[in-house]
C-alpha cells in the first residue's frame, strides 16, 4: 500500500507543479486542485496507513479497538478539503471575471494591476515599455 | 436557461427527497455516521437541482431569506450553542445534556444547536456559491 | 475563560450581525464600530491580565490538549490581539468616509469583521492546524476584501494574490501533514516538548522549510515578496490599510511563533538562513520603494523592507533581539497603516495617487501634512517617534549578537527609507500645486471619519514614541515568554502530557 500511496501523491505533486507553470488560468487552477488532493493524500498517509476499521468506539467501550484507523488525520483531510473547495471555487469565480474583462484567461495578457509607471512631471523620464507579446 | 423537460418535471422531487434525507442525516449525526455538515451538503444538492431546473431567481424566491443571511444565521447558532457552558460548566463548547423522560427518555444536548447551525450555514454557502456562479454565466 | 474566546466571538457575531443586516447600512456601521471597539477593549484586558508572563489557555469543549483545540494567549499573543483591535478600531471609522456608501453596499462590513475573525484566530491558536484554518478564513475574507470595487485592475492584482496564496498555503498544508507524520501531534507545546528528541532531525528542517517558504509567502519575504507591491494597490484604501497593516504580520506571527518555540534548537541552521533572508528582504524592498512614483506603491515596498527588521529577531533568536522585533512589529503596524490612511486622504485631496499630479498640500491641507510627518518620520526611525526606538533595540540586539553587518545594513535601509519619506513629503506636500488640479470638497463627516484614526495612529506613535520604557518592558515580557518553552509546556498540557505520553 506504502509504495502505491507515495507513488500517487509524487505523480500528482509533479502534475500539480507542471500545471502551476501553464499561462493559461484554468489550468493552473486545476493544477492547484490536483496539488491540494496530493497533499491531502500526505496528511492520510502520515496518519500511518494499514488499519482498516472505522474508528468509533463500540458501545459500552471506552476506548477504541485495536486495528481502528487515525481519525485525526480524517478530521484534518475533511476540514482541508472544505477549504480547498471554497479557496478554489473563489480562484474560479475571480479567472469567470478576468475572462469578461479582459476577453482573456492567459496570464501574460492581464496587466492591469501593474501598469507603466505613472510619472506624470516627475523628476525622472518613463521607462521605454517593456517588450510585450502582440496581442 | 431551459433545462429538459424530464428534470423540470421530477425537479420538486429532487428537491424534497435530499431535503428529507438531509434531516434525517443530521439527526443520526448524534451516535452515528453523519451530521450538519454532510446534511448541509445534501440539502444543497437538491437546491441545486432546483436551480438548474427552474433558474437562479425561483431559488433565490424559495429560499425567502438572502442566502448569505442563511449563513450568518447558521454561524450564530453554532456559536450561541457553547454559550451556555461560560456559565460554569467549563470552557466554551462544553456541550450540556438533557433527558427529559416523556414516555420515553430523549437525549437533548447543545450539539444538536451546533450542528444544525453548521448544517444551515452550509445550505447557505452552497446556495451563494452556486446561485453566483450561475448567474455570473447568464449575465 | 471568556476573555480568551472574545476575540474571536466579537469579530464572528460582528461579521454575522453585518451580513444579516444587509441593507441597513447605518445599522451595520454601528455594529461594526463597537465590534472593533470591544475587540480593542479585550485585547487591553488580555495585555493586562499577561504581562507579568503568565499564560492563559482554555480547552474548547473541555477536550485537554493534545487531542482537543486549545486556545492560547500569552504575552505575545495579547500584545497582537490588542494591536489588531486598534487597527480594527482605526480601520472601521476610516471606512465611513469619501466612498463608504458603494463600499458597505458590496458587502464591506461582513468581509472586513471575516478578516479580523481570522487575524484574532491565528493569534489565539493552540495548534499548527488551527493556525492553518484561521489562515484560510483570513485569506478567503482578504480575496473579498480585495477586489471589493471589481475594478480591473483589482481582478488583475487579485488573481496574483490568490493564485500565489493558494500555493503558499497547499504547502503550509502539506508542511502541517508531514510534521503530523513525524511527530504525531499538532498542538504547538507537544511539538516544542517533542521536537527536539525527534530522530530524524534532518527530515525536521526540511518541514521547517516549507513552514518558511508558506509563512515567508504570507510575510513577503524575499524572494517571495513581488506579489504585494502587485496587488496591495490596487485595493480600496481602508482595505490596503488593513491588509498593510496586520496580514502580513500574521505571516511574522506564525514564523516568530512557529520557530521559538518548536524550531528554537536548530537555530544553528536556520539562524544563517533567516540572516540572509532578513537582510536580503530589507534591501530589496527599499530599492523598490526608491524607483516608483505611487504613493502606494512606494508604500507598498516599505511595507517588504521593513518586514526584514522583524525577521532579525528570529534570525538571532536572542531575548533581546525577539523583544526588538516585537516592539518593531508593534511600530510597524500602527505607522504603516496610519501612512496608507493618510495616503487615502492624499488621494481626496488632490485626485491622484501618482507624485507627479501631486503637489501644494503642506499649503492646502496642514493638517494632513502633521498626519503624514509623524508616521513618515517614525518609519524612518527619527528620534523621538517610535521607529527610532524599534531600529535601536533592532540593531543594539544585532550588535550585541554580534551580527554586525544585520546592523550595518539596517542603519542603511533606514537611511533610505528616510529618502522615500523625503520623497513623498516633497512631491506632495512640498512642491506648488500643479496646475489644473481638481481638489474634491470633503463633507463634515467625511474629514472628520478620516482624520480621526489618523491623529489616534499619529497620538500612539508620538506615546510609544515618548513613553517607550511600559512598551520595551512588555516587548521583553513578551519575548521572555515566547523564549520560555517549559512555562508555555505546562500551561497548555499541566498533567495532559503525562497522559499523552500514555496514550502514545
Amino acid at each position: 500500500m506504502d509504495p502505491v500511496i507515495s507513488l500517487s501523491i509524487g505523480g500528482l505533486v509533479a502534475v500539480g507543479v507542471y500545471m502551476f507553470l501553464a499561462h493559461d488560468l484554468p489550468r493552473v487552477l486545476i493544477g492547484f486542485v490536483l496539488f491540494g488532493s496530493a497533499v491531502n493524500l500526505t496528511i492520510f498517509a502520515s496518519g500511518r496507513l494499514g488499519a482498516t476499521l472505522p474508528p468509533f468506539v463500540a458501545p459500552g467501550a471506552d476506548a477504541l479497538a485495536a486495528g481502528t484507523s487515525n481519525p485525526l488525520p480524517q478530521a484534518l483531510i475533511l476540514t482541508a478539503i472544505v477549504i480547498g473547495f471554497g479557496l478554489t471555487v473563489f480562484a474560479l469565480m475571480l479567472v469567470v471575471r478576468a475572462n469578461r474583462e479582459f476577453s482573456s484567461v492567459d496570464a501574460a495578457d492581464l496587466n492591469a494591476a501593474e501598469t507603466p509607471i505613472d510619472t506624470a512631471k516627475s523628476p525622472i523620464p518613463p521607462p521605454a515599455p517593456l517588450a510585450k507579446k502582440a496581442a | 436557461m431551459s433545462a429538459s423537460l424530464i428534470l423540470r418535471v421530477s425537479a420538486p422531487m429532487l428537491l424534497w427527497l435530499p431535503l428529507a434525507a438531509s434531516l434525517y442525516v443530521l439527526l443520526r449525526g448524534h451516535n452515528e455516521p453523519g451530521g450538519g455538515f454532510i446534511g448541509g451538503l445534501l440539502a444543497g444538492v437538491g437546491l441545486i437541482f432546483h436551480a438548474i431546473a427552474f433558474g437562479a431567481a425561483p431559488t433565490r424566491k424559495l429560499l425567502r431569506l438572502a442566502p448569505t443571511s442563511y449563513c450568518a444565521i447558521g454561524v450564530l447558532l453554532a456559536a450561541a450553542s457553547g454559550i451556555p457552558a461560560l456559565f460554569g460548566a467549563g470552557p466554551y463548547l462544553t456541550h450540556l445534556w438533557w433527558f427529559p423522560d416523556v414516555g420515553i427518555v430523549l437525549p437533548l444536548g447543545t450539539t444538536i444547536l451546533f450542528d444544525a447551525g453548521v448544517y444551515i450555514t452550509v445550505v447557505g454557502t452552497v446556495a451563494t456559491l452556486f446561485l453566483s456562479l450561475m448567474e455570473e454565466e447568464t449575465l | 475563560m471568556l476573555l480568551i474566546v472574545a476575540p474571536l466571538l466579537i469579530p464572528l457575531c460582528a461579521a454575522a450581525l453585518t451580513a444579516l443586516l444587509r441593507t441597513h447600512i447605518a445599522a451595520q456601521r454601528v455594529v461594526g464600530v463597537s465590534a472593533s471597539a470591544s475587540l480593542l477593549a479585550v485585547g487591553l484586558m488580555l495585555v493586562a491580565r499577561t504581562a507579568d508572563g503568565s499564560i492563559l489557555v482554555t480547552q474548547m469543549g473541555d477536550w485537554a490538549a493534545p487531542f482537543g483545540i486549545a486556545l492560547v494567549v500569552d504575552a505575545f499573543s495579547a500584545i497582537m490581539l490588542a494591536i489588531a483591535g486598534l487597527m480594527a478600531l482605526s480601520v472601521s471609522i476610516y471606512a465611513m468616509g469619501p466612498d463608504a456608501a458603494a463600499r458597505d453596499r458590496a458587502g464591506f462590513q461582513p468581509l472586513f469583521h471575516s478578516l479580523m475573525l481570522g487575524v484574532c484566530g491565528a493569534f489565539v491558536a493552540g495548534d499548527v492546524f488551527n493556525l492553518y484554518v484561521w489562515f484560510e478564513v483570513m485569506l478567503i475574507a482578504s480575496f473579498g476584501l480585495l477586489v471589493l470595487d471589481r475594478t480591473r485592475a483589482q481582478i488583475d492584482g487579485g488573481l496574483r494574490y490568490v493564485f500565489l496564496n493558494l500555493v503558499g498555503t497547499t504547502v503550509f498544508l502539506m508542511a502541517v501533514g508531514l510534521l503530523y507524520g513525524q511527530l504525531g501531534t499538532l498542538n504547538f507545546a507537544d511539538l516544542a516538548r517533542l521536537a527536539p528528541q525527534a530522530e530524524n532531525q534532518g527530515l525536521l528542517a526540511a518541514i521547517g522549510v516549507m513552514f518558511l517558504v508558506s509563512f515567508g509567502a504570507k510575510a513577503a519575504l524575499f524572494p517571495l515578496f513581488n506579489w504585494l507591491p502587485a496587488a496591495y494597490h490596487t485595493a480600496s484604501m481602508p482595505v490596503a490599510a488593513i491588509f498593510a497593516g496586520l496580514l502580513t504580520k500574521v505571516g511574522v506571527y506564525a514564523i516568530l511563533r512557529l520557530f521559538a518555540l518548536v524550531y528554537a534548537h536548530d537555530v544553528a541552521f536556520f539562524g544563517p538562513i533567516f540572516a540572509w533572508v532578513a537582510a536580503a528582504t530589507m534591501v530589496f524592498g527599499v530599492f523598490g520603494a526608491a524607483a516608483h512614483y505611487d504613493i502606494r506603491r512606494i508604500l507598498s515596498f516599505h511595507i517588504v523592507s521593513q518586514i526584514g527588521y522583524m525577521i532579525i529577531g528570529v534570525a538571532l533568536l536572542t531575548q533581546a533581539a525577539i523583544a526588538a522585533a516585537i516592539l518593531y512589529i508593534v511600530h510597524h503596524i500602527v505607522v504603516k497603516a496610519n501612512l496608507f490612511l493618510v495616503a487615502g486622504a492624499i488621494r481626496r485631496e488632490n485626485g491622484s495617487f501618482a507624485l507627479g499630479r501631486c503637489g501644494g498640500l503642506w499649503r492646502a491641507a496642514p493638517l494632513l501634512a502633521i498626519g503624514f510627518l509623524i508616521p513618515a518620520l517614525s518609519l524612518a526611525g527619527i528620534p523621538p517617534l517610535s521607529g527610532f526606538w524599534g531600529k535601536y533595540a533592532v540593531v543594539r540586539a544585532g550588535i550585541e549578537a554580534e551580527a554586525y553587518w544585520l546592523a550595518g545594513i539596517a542603519l542603511f535601509v533606514g537611511l533610505l527609507t528616510l529618502y522615500s519619506m523625503i520623497k513623498i513629503w516633497n512631491e506632495a506636500f512640498w512642491k506648488p500645486a500643479p496646475e489644473g488640479l481638481a481638489r474634491t470638497a470633503w463633507t463634515r463627516g467625511q474629514r472628520i471619519a478620516t482624520y480621526l484614526p489618523i491623529a489616534l495612529l499619529c497620538a500612539t506613535t508620538m506615546t510609544i514614541g515618548l513613553w517607550t520604557e511600559p512598551f520595551a518592558a512588555l516587548a521583553e515580557t513578551a519575548a521572555a515568554s515566547l523564549l520560555d518553552r517549559d512555562a508555555y509546556i505546562a500551561a497548555v498540557l499541566g498533567n495532559a502530557g503525562q497522559v499523552a505520553e500514555f496514550a502514545r
